[in-house]
């Protein structure tokens, strides 16, 4: 057993766990720093597979903006009444059931998985030479510059769409 | 080394925990939570398939997903706050307009 | 390629324009963008006319319209001798008629509803006589029907026009079902629709039967009884005219352009086009000739006694399209053909010098604008009118050296060459002619000579037609007197039938030989009618204007049976429509009470019950939905993993 999959053992067994944790905890506040905790997980892991600015955005879009929304809505909500309820709905078993079933499948494909196509030209070595920002960015804004405007566009129907949806009543 | 179906299966387990936790929990914030769950678990897929490749593309879906993520976070929490507004509950089982 | 496209296709661009944006935006302009665009398809047909005389044929297939298995059809366009000289006729009196309309329809509330239909027939007629198989044609055949259909009721506020669409369309429909038949009967003899393949193939079916009902039928005789049943209703011949008459309750410019100069004449066309299949069977042309002069006659005798002025040149239509049948009927097609294209100039001119009549005295307040009885006297309020009138009417007559001599007396020589029959038919078509010649000045006598039978009030009001109406009119009378001069017999002139050699290519040349002798009787004898006719209207009319009303007492009997059409439309009320009525109204009572009304509301209650228990299923609980998408998600997946 070498170092990185002693590593990659830990990163695997916490970021389980902590899934489970931001699943099952009762309070949102909860489940959504238990959520803050794995992303911090993940994020180390994009750094083991050679993708810094991955990582780094991880950090700042996910964990900075997203769950500080989450937090922000969970304040804005009158949470005293959930608390007496109970967390799971009726048909949990089957959801359960659901679950395993396809994590079963899907661990069982991912055994398949052997035969890879060609490798690509973006070796370890070659994404260090020209630092991982910039190989992102090249491809970004070569190959994938329609589909980037287009994400801006999503981004700013976003931005709109919120703004209208919580101004005022809906009638 | 880590072969890459360890990566795979981390993020189906992770995936399925997501779906489990989008199925059964009554609480519409947890629900959102749990989507994002499950993009984050195919993220690492993606990172993962991306690093073995030796392929950007990978990554760059990576980002598509985060923004779609965010934009999906925005909405989805502006409905649950407008909805809030009219009805004060954010409990899935007591939402069901759509009932026939 | 693109010239000849453009032929139908700038009608149809006119119709796509004034339909959609007639009624908010173009309004009373819709001439601006209707007769540019005919006039543009005319220009197009004449440079097409003079390539054909140079010689180039086209033969074009536009595109693949139907492709299944072994059955192909394409849009494609044949423009020959034949089909070039009907481009002439159609957009050139298309043109005239289109100008006249501007006129004649100004102020109707459906001015641009009206040139988008008489786009959309002009391009139906030339999609019908430019297409280059049967299918095309089939399809120009119903569209053109369909035209008339919209065109006959287009006053449709008035009961009596919509219920004449109505009629129309009807009847058309049983010729129609003849003339399918026929095309279809084609497809399966001849594995092909396209004119040149078929008449290639024509020959090789000579002498096979078909075995139709327990009796063996010749199968080309068949055919082509088939396809003359569509002739037969298109044409508005015995025993399907009854729709023509009827069709004038639609605006004139329409009776003048589709009930007289192009659509009717389409049953002659197709005849024409189909003549190598026609000329193997002696059977299918003797039908043609004697149905042509039957309703020659037949037509031409109701004509002697009506009293409104669009129906005496209706049935007049009727008859000359029985002139042109009989042409037909004795294989002098480029006959048929040269009737057609002198016909339509005089007959519409008669139709829009009628509809001149009646324009002036709706303007002058006239109630019964139609009836000639209440006219007389219009000669010096129009002078114009009456002008042209007159040059029409010397020419549908055959009065010699106007067109319609050339034509009538070309019909009736190659009718009496043709053998016994022919002779008959000749008979028929001498009495037609004096009966024609009768008619004819019957009612120009009626209408502008005398005293005004009006009031003076009225009298006093009318007025010549507007520049826009007579001016039409002037053009179309020059060619009521001289389109005849394209086919001038050889006995007047060597190689005078111009139009005969110049159609032989696709019509062949007529049978028959006959001595300068006899050639000079036919020609004296058409002379002696016209005249004849003239003087026993001139006697009639206005000589002793007392005589008709005593002849009318005199022989009761006969002018009631003339003046109600011979009662076939009583006829086909008593036998046909009633009993359809009678019998439909039971089988609606029944069949609606319990087939319908079951469906009808046997499908809901069943639907209602099924929802019912469904839509429990829908619980309105967003995880219960999400699970059954999440259960059929683990399916897929595990559908996909055991199949692997």
């Amino acid at each position: 057993m070498t170092t990185s999959q002693i590593f990659f053992g830990y990163f695997a067994t916490v970021m389980t766990v902590l899934s489970l944790l931001v699943v099952t905890r009762k309070n949102p506040v909860h489940s959504v720093l238990w959520m803050l905790v794995l992303f911090i997980h993940m994020a180390a892991l994009y750094l083991f597979l050679n993708a810094e600015f991955l990582a780094a955005i991880q950090m700042i879009v996910y964990a900075g903006a997203i769950l500080v929304l989450f937090l922000f809505v969970v304040m804005m909500i009158n949470l005293n009444k959930e608390e007496t309820m109970p967390k799971f709905n009726s048909q949990w078993p089957v959801g359960l059931g659901i679950g395993i079933i396809l994590a079963g499948f899907l661990v069982s494909i991912a055994g398949k998985i052997t035969v890879l196509p060609e490798l690509g030209k973006y070796s370890i070595e070659a994404v260090r030479a020209e630092g991982s920002m910039m190989t992102v960015g090249k491809v970004l804004y070569t190959e994938y510059l329609l589909p980037f405007e287009i994400a801006s566009i999503v981004l700013l129907v976003a931005i709109i769409g919120a703004v209208v949806l919580a101004k005022k009543r809906i009638e | 080394m880590v072969p890459l179906s360890w990566y795979i299966i981390l993020s189906s387990v992770m995936f399925s925990i997501g779906v489990f936790g989008f199925l059964t929990r009554r609480n519409l914030l947890i629900i959102f939570i749990s989507i994002e769950l499950m993009l984050n678990s195919v993220n690492i897929s993606f990172v993962a398939f991306s690093h073995y490749l030796q392929s950007m593309r990978g990554q760059i879906m990576v980002f598509f997903v985060i923004t779609v993520a965010a934009a999906e976070a925005a909405i989805g929490l502006a409905i649950l706050i407008a909805y809030y507004k009219n009805n004060p509950t954010i409990r899935v089982d007591e939402i069901n307009l759509l009932k026939g | 390629m693109l010239k000849y496209t453009l032929i139908p296709l700038l009608p149809f661009i006119s119709f796509i324009i004034n339909i959609l944006f007639g009624r908010n935006y173009i309004k009373d302009k819709a001439h601006w963008i209707a007769v540019p665009a005919v006039a543009g398809s005319f220009v197009l047909a004449v440079s097409a006319f003079f390539d054909v005389l140079g010689g180039h044929d086209v033969n074009i297939n536009l595109y693949s319209w139907i492709a299944s298995g072994d059955f192909t059809v394409s849009v494609g366009l044949l423009i020959d001798q034949l089909s070039a000289i009907m481009l002439i006729v159609v957009t050139s009196i298309g043109t005239l008629i289109f100008i006249y309309s501007i006129g004649y329809m100004h102020g109707d509330g459906g001015y641009y509803r009206f040139f988008a239909y008489l786009s959309l027939f002009v391009f139906s007629m030339l999609m019908l006589v430019m297409g280059n198989n049967f299918l095309v044609m089939y399809f120009g055949w119903e569209a053109v029907g369909l035209c008339s259909y919209f065109l006959i009721g287009f006053w449709f506020h008035k009961k009596s026009a919509g219920d004449a669409g109505k009629k129309a369309f009807i009847v058309n429909r049983f010729g129609d079902f003849g003339f399918g038949l026929g095309v279809i009967l084609i497809y399966l003899t001849f594995g092909s629709l396209e004119y040149m393949q078929v008449f290639d193939k024509a020959g090789s079916i000579a002498g096979q039967t078909i075995n139709l009902l327990g009796y063996d039928v010749s199968l080309v005789t068949l055919i082509c009884l088939l396809l003359f049943c569509g002739a037969v209703g298109k044409s508005a011949q015995i025993p399907l005219h009854v729709w023509l008459p009827d069709a004038m309750e639609g605006p004139t410019p329409v009776s003048a352009l589709i009930h007289a100069a192009t659509m009717v004449t389409a049953g002659v066309f197709m005849v024409a086009r189909c003549n190598p299949l026609f000329s193997m069977s002696p059977v299918a042309m003797n039908t043609v000739a004697v149905i042509g002069g039957l309703t020659a006659i037949f037509a031409a005798t109701i004509a002697l006694v009506q009293n409104d002025i669009k129906r005496v040149i209706a049935y007049s239509t009727v008859s000359q399209l029985g002139y042109m049948f009989l042409a037909l009927g004795v294989g002098a097609y480029s006959a048929g053909i040269f009737h057609l294209y002198t016909h339509a100039y005089f007959k519409a001119l008669l139709f829009l010098g009628s509809g001149s009549v009646i324009h002036a005295l709706h303007h002058a307040g006239h109630h019964d604008e139609q009836n000639m009885q209440k006219m007389g006297g219009l000669k010096k309020h129009m002078p114009i009118t009456y002008k042209v009138f007159v040059l029409a009417t010397l020419s549908i007559t055959g009065i010699p050296f106007f067109s319609g001599f050339f034509s009538k007396d070309e019909i009736l020589w190659r009718a009496y060459l043709g053998g016994d029959l022919g002779k008959f038919l000749w008979f028929l078509g001498a009495l037609a002619a004096l009966l024609t010649a009768f008619y004819s000045w019957r009612l120009i006598f009626l209408t502008f000579h005398g005293t005004f039978r009006g009031t003076h009030e009225q009298e006093h009001h009318i007025h010549e037609s507007p520049p826009v109406i007579t001016v039409p009119l002037m053009f179309l009378a020059f060619g009521a007197v001289f389109a005849g001069y394209v086919g001038v017999p050889p006995i007047f002139l060597k190689h005078g039938d111009k139009i005969g050699e110049f159609l032989a290519p696709v019509l062949g040349h007529p049978a028959g030989h006959g001595t300068h002798a006899e050639e000079i009787f036919v020609i004296l004898v058409s002379i002696a009618v016209a005249v004849g006719g003239w003087l026993i209207a001139y006697k009639m009319y206005i000589k002793s204007t007392e005589l008709p009303q005593k002849m009318e007492n005199r022989f009761q009997w006969i002018h009631k049976v003339l003046f109600n059409k011979y009662y076939i439309d009583e006829l086909y009320s008593k036998t046909l429509i009633h009993p359809v009525l009678k019998a439909s109204d039971k089988i609606i009572l029944g069949f609606d009470t319990y087939v319908i009304e079951g469906i009808v509301n046997g499908v809901p209650n069943l639907i209602g019950a099924f929802s019912r228990k469904f839509r429990e299923i829908q619980t309105g609980m967003l995880s219960n939905y999400a699970l059954v998408m999440a259960i059929g998600a683990v399916c897929i997946v595990g559908i996909w993993i055991f199949l692997k």
